[in-house]
């Protein structure tokens, strides 16, 4: 099943051209990642399919993001799209709040006052982002004292609490130990079964341990898109081939 | 890019070919020691399988180390992971030819009309064995797919000396023994010439990501 559709995808910040005419299903209940060097468009995608680069001065975009085959664009209300449409960072950025505080913060912002019903949500989140042990007895205590791989899962339970349905994560392991980072991969791995996952990454073995597809970006193009192991083993396009045997430029 | 990573693979192809070599010359001089009797060429071809049983050594912890430090993928996966799969069929090549090679010290200097075909037989495989070899490190794919459809030539000059020793044996049931390792050398030739299409098949794999037949 698809669960988001792009169409002609277009995108200029100004007179840069960032993405021409992107086309890609993303299935459902699957890691999608996308890859590519410094610069191709492929974060720029990333935040479009939350409509992020709103916020981004000079950005004109054409062409059309479906979910579920609601165009995200057209007349949905941007707040209900961010919760349909959760995003994870590349560095954990915790709200300077409690941990419990933190969890809460997108549930009370969508309505949700009642204090069990929060506290259900919040250990639900946490345990999802299986960070629930280590900061169970902590709940009431500062975030900003956890570890950056706490952090970064912490980062996670808070997009889990809006229940969304897509997860995107931009580099969401890079800053972190090997250790971390082999805990979140294991997370989104469970997490897929749940949610549709859209990650960025400049680590191609992350990519080949944890995705389905790969999609390959080169100068605002996709280049290809394919199943992950078809794509590191017998990649279409050479330039495809060139890039990930590092052999590109 | 990848400068260093090149190189590696540059090192790995020269001593591919080098083993590729040793086991040219392990079918020739064992083949020259069961054909003519030449018991110091029997030697030879036994030393040239414990250099072969080292370069295997060799070119495993060089594959190993590629694997490990450059984490390849797309075709220098398929470099490596074939050339792994390579040696295997190379060092069985090298203990073939020490198989024949024992065998010709018990043949003492006799000479038979089979003699000729088993010198076709082996020039053909020793001939399989290098142009797989140069398929691999050449990339070319023609060259593999002949190796792979010159083993019917070598199976049925093995089928041809079957039947030239049973006629043998039938005529002179005394001599069966010797006639049975004329066989036994003839069945080695044969067996290299698969490892020399096993070696062309994992070329062809290296190549395209699928295998043939």
């Amino acid at each position: 099943m698809i669960k988001m559709t792009i169409e002609e995808l277009h995108l200029h910040y100004g007179e840069f051209h960032a993405l021409k005419g992107i086309h890609m299903n993303i299935p459902a209940n699957e890691v999608t990642a996308l890859i590519g060097p410094s610069g191709c468009g492929k974060s720029t995608l990333l935040k479009s399919l939350n409509r992020m680069n709103d916020l981004v001065e000079g950005c004109r975009i054409t062409g059309s993001v479906r979910l579920d085959g609601q165009d995200i664009y057209g007349n949905m209300d941007v707040n209900d799209l961010r919760r349909r449409v959760g995003m994870v960072f590349q560095k954990p950025n915790p709200f300077p709040m409690s941990v419990f505080d933190n969890v809460a913060y997108g549930p009370r912002t969508h309505g949700t006052r009642n204090k069990r019903k929060l506290e259900e949500i919040v250990e639900k989140a946490l345990r999802q982002a299986a960070i629930w042990d280590e900061v169970k007895d902590r709940l009431h205590k500062s975030a900003m004292g956890l570890s950056g791989g706490q952090q970064q899962r912490l980062c996670i339970a808070r997009a889990l609490a809006v229940e969304p349905e897509v997860l995107l994560m931009d580099e969401s392991t890079s800053a972190l130990d090997p250790i971390s980072t082999g805990r979140i991969e294991d997370l989104i791995l469970e997490l897929k079964k749940q949610y549709t996952i859209v990650m960025v990454t400049h680590n191609m073995q992350q990519a080949l341990r944890i995705s389905d597809n790969t999609a390959f970006f080169l100068l605002g193009d996709m280049v290809e898109m394919d199943k992950t192991q078809k794509l590191f083993t017998m990649p279409g396009d050479k330039r495809t081939e060139d890039y990930i045997t590092g052999r590109f430029g | 890019m990848r400068n260093r990573f090149d190189r590696q693979l540059e090192q790995l192809h020269e001593d591919l070919v080098h083993m590729g070599g040793l086991c040219k010359n392990a079918i020739g001089e064992a083949l020259v020691a069961a054909t003519q009797g030449d018991t110091e060429m029997a030697q030879k071809a036994m030393e040239d399988d414990a250099k072969i049983d080292d370069m295997e050594r060799s070119i495993e912890r060089q594959c190993l180390n590629l694997l490990l430090q450059q984490q390849p993928v797309a075709r220098d996966l398929r470099t490596i992971s074939s050339a792994l799969k390579m040696i295997s069929d190379m060092e069985r090549i090298g203990d073939q030819a020490t198989d024949i090679a024992e065998i010709a010290r018990f043949l003492q200097n006799r000479h038979e009309t089979t003699n000729e075909t088993l010198h076709t037989m082996g020039g053909a495989a020793s001939s399989m064995v290098g142009q797989a070899v140069d398929s691999f490190v050449r990339r070319d794919i023609e060259l593999a797919r002949k190796v792979i459809a010159d083993d019917d030539v070598v199976d049925s000059l093995f089928d041809h000396v079957k039947e030239q020793l049973i006629g043998f044996i039938a005529k002179n049931p005394g001599q069966g023994a010797y006639y049975l390792d004329l066989l036994m050398i003839a069945k080695y030739l044969e067996r290299i010439a698969d490892h020399a299409t096993n070696i062309a098949e994992w070329v062809v794999f290296s190549i395209t990501g699928t295998h043939e037949g």
